[in-house]
């Protein structure tokens, strides 16, 4: 007997997304395989590290740790929906490849949508709340030390942008 | 003039598409409804005997497609996995079935593979099997299984899977006449690679054309594409390979083929749909490999000034349930265990031996950790035995710059001499004492002490054999548009290359870097190739694609040379354009590529250029016999032996008088891997490996119960490192003393930042205490238990 479907539609990056899924299926499992958004990653499938983070309304949250079918009254944004509408990088995108913030790439886009969350929060950290900001996601390329550094350079390339200047 | 790429903090192409969300990793690749999910059921004993398994529920289920147990599997898949690396002292070699057989002897093992619409499915179905099982006692630890009272493998007599033993000299005899006598008995616990991403395989038949595609997380591809084509009965041509971004690697994912890398593609070919496995976070626990475990016995002789005279080594390695990759690691650890020093007298006994855990496959490193923790752990003994300073032990030892090629007089983990080819360890010694402020220690001792604060410094040493052979090759193709197209077989996880290799080979062509693609990892770009492992892909894919290049270079110049009607000795190549010296005379890359390839057809206006009536000799064949149309460059790089970099880490450390908290402070690494190719890159090596450094000494541990099960196979409870826990600063320096033995004087640097991490903590943390550290990792508990029982 097949499992039953329910209907639901995903706002994601502003598009919308009609899906017929199963309860328990994780929205991670929905925005990788039902909307095609392979940007989003699963490293642990507990909420521990952190490469699954998408925004809800603004808000970082584990897309492994809730289901897809309780997703529907959000305001998704992936990894993909930080890229600016012309395809050029945002700026906490443009911060990491500044400061070679990423090697394997593979918990970068979950580092992105925290560091963007967080600089929306405090947008002029100090390096300790660069270290808090990042605090909940893990690594196992860069030793942190060069996101870190794109944390304050995302800060900077935010209040350049926000003044209308700069990349 | 062109800037020239080499040595310069070129921003990485990769970056571009892995920030948008546009990387294709395993699980990115057929990410569609069409695809099949499988699932494994692992065994839940670490050692039983299978008596019979129950699949007749799990048919029954709506969307499973296939179960799979020994039983259906025939031929070459029913036998064992190969055992990669075959030894002559591996005279008990096992490795494990694609599914168990009658026995299991690690709690992980996979027993039965199911196939399933979805992923969710699948696992339903695993759960529904029914397996009984006649438990057997398991062998736990390396005392278990050196007291072998139970055996892993009924036929390996008293669990020893090998024995090594290599000398240089009559190490015995000579710490029996030394002035100075010591003993130590140390210990090094597992831990593991942990990438972000797990392992991963997807595989598609195509029937039209008779071929298999395999995309896997590996760090092989042909590797994979031999062993695929070997276990499934299919030729070598019908198999392709694909490994696509690899989310990090670490060495756990050398070891192939895994058992999904044969059991996916072949029910993509059974069951005519492709097939996709995606290893979760508990599996890739309790079923890949682990490193690290090691205990160690040690006498060392020296004289007055702690100049070792005889060093007699015996150590015991956890190589878990099964020996797929031979004796590498154990072998890398008797050898790598010298670094910079050059004792009189050198002899090395090893055993390999079994326990009813996860298999042990080279992690970062790959022994050398242990090797340095064991040499480093000597050296702090020595001068604390002689009341001498750290620092002016090892220099004592230091094989010095006019010595090199230094020969230990020992056969490395390639097969070959281990010969050091160059380095210059008394100036790096210099650097790192400078880096980390030795001078100013005391007082800032002093400082702290005052304040009821302890601090340690602790300094460790090591040398690296990086670039292992046999070969890698590289493909250049410069197509008519202008554009480079740049292949090379091993695979890449995050170290950047198709940035590095397209620096190299813009400077050699004298191209735009931008013009520049480089790819990695596809069997069907170019099928000759070995891996990344070792430090090696720099080494070796990097000189690769140099001489490629060059080749690719010559053929451009000799063609423009005819063209433009001078000798080749007056042209030279800048922005992609090749010009006589001296005139206005010049030709683009791209208009030499179709020349370099004589038409009958005209596809577009530029090619008109290279057909029939337009070019050539009437007198001459259009293409020599010496010559092949295309403008193409193709080499191998293939060295007689490995080249060894070598690096000293420093770091001061406080540890709380309370809680036995350990802070690291400052963190200072020297590294001398010859000439960089990307600064920004190399720096990015350093910081990941002294982060997992500091995770195998303070942190990361495999706990195993005494059942065999392991504890904490989840990132809850394996303490990886968020970044509270790393230092907020590493200070780097370099020495650049180039390699003598590839055509770029480069050395191998991804392993470096983690080889000292244990030998380099415990030194500091034992100078802020003033008792000795024997064991690795330490725990604040366990710091705060060694403070009790020092003070009883």
């Amino acid at each position: 007997m097949s499992e039953e479907r329910h209907s639901l539609r995903l706002r994601v990056n502003g598009a919308a997304y009609d899906l017929q899924v199963p309860a328990r299926r994780l929205l991670s499992d929905a925005l990788r395989h039902e909307c095609g958004l392979t940007g989003t990653h699963v490293g642990c499938e507990h909420g521990v590290c952190g490469a699954c983070t998408i925004l809800l309304d603004g808000q970082p949250v584990r897309s492994c740790l809730m289901l897809a079918v309780s997703a529907e009254d959000y305001e998704i944004t992936t990894v993909e929906g930080l890229t600016r509408p012309d395809g050029g990088l945002g700026p906490v995108q443009q911060a990491f490849a500044d400061t070679h913030a990423l090697q394997c790439g593979f918990c970068t886009p979950g580092f992105l949508t925290t560091v963007a969350a967080g600089l929306r929060d405090n947008p002029d950290p100090t390096p300790a709340e660069a270290r808090e900001m990042i605090g909940g996601n893990l690594c196992r390329c860069t030793g942190y030390q060069n996101i870190v550094a794109a944390v304050l350079r995302a800060a900077e390339l935010t209040a350049t942008r926000a003044r209308g200047g700069g990349r | 003039m062109t800037t020239k790429l080499f040595g310069a903090k070129v921003a990485r192409v990769e970056d571009q598409r892995f920030l948008r969300g546009r990387g294709r990793y395993a699980d990115d690749v057929l990410a569609d409804a069409h695809t099949l999910h499988a699932a494994v059921l692992r065994s839940p004993h670490a050692h039983a005997r299978i008596v019979a398994i129950d699949v007749d529920d799990v048919l029954e289920i709506d969307g499973v497609h296939a179960v799979w147990t020994h039983e259906d599997l025939a031929g070459a898949m029913a036998q064992p996995l190969p055992l990669l690396i075959p030894h002559p002292a591996l005279t008990h070699g096992r490795t494990q079935y694609a599914l168990a057989k009658h026995e299991v002897n690690y709690a992980g093992e996979a027993i039965a593979f199911v196939v399933a619409d979805d992923r969710y499915l699948a696992e339903d179905a695993v759960a529904r099997i029914r397996v009984e099982y006649d438990l057997l006692p398991a062998v736990v630890g390396i005392a278990a299984s050196r007291a072998a009272e139970h055996l892993v493998h009924e036929d390996v007599p008293g669990n020893v899977g090998a024995r090594l033993e290599q000398a240089n000299g009559d190490a015995a005899a000579a710490v029996e006449a030394a002035p100075h006598r010591l003993s130590l008995d140390l210990t090094i616990d597992r831990s593991s690679c942990q990438p972000l991403e797990t392992r991963g395989v997807v595989a598609r038949w195509d029937t039209d054309a008779g071929r298999l595609q395999v995309w896997t997380s590996t760090q092989t591809a042909t590797g994979v594409r031999a062993a695929v084509a070997a276990k499934l009965g299919l030729d070598l041509g019908q198999v392709d390979v694909i490994a696509p971004d690899i989310g990090g690697g670490f060495g756990v994912k050398i070891n192939h083929p895994w058992p999904e890398e044969l059991l996916v593609p072949l029910a993509a070919l059974r069951l005519g749909r492709p097939v996709k496995y995606i290893e979760d976070r508990r599996e890739h626990f309790i079923a890949t490999a682990h490193e690290r475990g090691q205990v160690q016995h040690i006498e060392v002789g020296f004289d007055d000034d702690g100049r070792v005279l005889g060093l007699d080594v015996q150590f015991w390695h956890d190589h878990g349930a099964y020996t797929p990759y031979g004796l590498i690691v154990p072998i890398i650890t008797s050898t790598q265990l010298l670094g910079p020093y050059k004792p009189g007298a050198y002899r090395v006994r090893f055993e390999s031996i079994y326990t009813n855990t996860v298999m042990v496959t080279p992690y970062r490193g790959a022994g050398r950790p242990q090797g340095c923790f064991a040499m480093e752990r000597t050296m702090d003994a020595i001068a604390r035995e002689l009341g001498k300073d750290r620092a002016d032990v090892r220099a004592v030892n230091f094989i010095q710059p006019e010595e090199f090629p230094y020969d230990h007089g020992l056969v490395f983990q390639d097969g070959r001499e281990l010969e050091y080819d160059s380095g210059d360890y008394p100036a790096s010694l210099e650097k790192i004492k400078a880096l980390i402020g030795r001078d100013d220690i005391e007082v800032f001792r002093a400082e702290m002490a005052a304040q009821g604060r302890r601090v340690g410094i602790g300094l460790a040493c090591y040398v690296e054999g990086t670039g292992v052979g046999p070969y890698e090759g590289a493909h250049v193709h410069i197509e008519t548009s202008g554009k480079v197209k740049v292949a090379t077989g091993l695979t890449t996880q995050g170290q950047g290359h198709q940035t590095a290799f397209a620096q190299i080979v813009a400077d050699e062509l004298g191209v735009p870097f931008d013009r520049v693609e480089v790819t990695t990892g596809d069997t069907r770009r170019m099928p000759y190739a070995v891996g990344t492992f070792a430090s090696r892909a720099a080494v070796m894919s990097g000189s690769a694609v140099h001489l490629a290049a060059k080749a690719a270079r010559e053929k451009a110049l000799r063609i423009a040379a005819d063209a433009l009607e001078v000798s080749v000795d007056d042209l030279e190549i800048d922005g992609g354009v090749i010009s006589v010296r001296g005139t206005d005379a010049s030709i683009d890359l791209g208009t030499v590529a179709v020349l370099s390839n004589p038409l009958r057809y005209a596809f577009d206006e530029a090619s008109k250029a290279a057909t029939q009536f337009t070019v050539g000799d009437p007198g001459k064949p259009p293409v020599a016999d010496d010559d092949e149309p295309g403008l193409e460059g193709r080499d191998f790089y293939s060295p007689e032996r490995s080249t060894f970099a070598s690096g000293m880490h420093a770091v001061i450390v406080e540890t709380d008088p309370d809680t036995a908290e350990v802070r690291i402070l400052k963190y200072a690494v020297v590294h001398d891997c010859g000439r960089l190719i990307n600064p920004m890159i190399v720096a990015g090596q350093i910081h990941g490996g002294v982060a997992q450094g500091v995770a195998g000494a303070l942190y990361e541990r495999m706990a195993y119960d005494d059942a065999g099960q392991l504890q904490n196979a989840s990132f809850m409870d394996f303490l990886m490192p968020y970044v509270s826990e790393v230092p907020e600063a590493i200070a780097i320096d370099h020495l650049e003393t180039p390699s003598p033995l590839n055509p770029l004087g480069i050395k191998g640097a991804g392993e470096a930042g983690v080889i000292p991490g244990s030998a380099v903590l415990a030194a500091a943390i034992e100078d802020a205490e003033g008792f000795t550290l024997t064991a690795m990792p330490i725990s604040p508990s366990e710091l705060f238990h060694l403070r009790q029982t020092e003070e009883t």
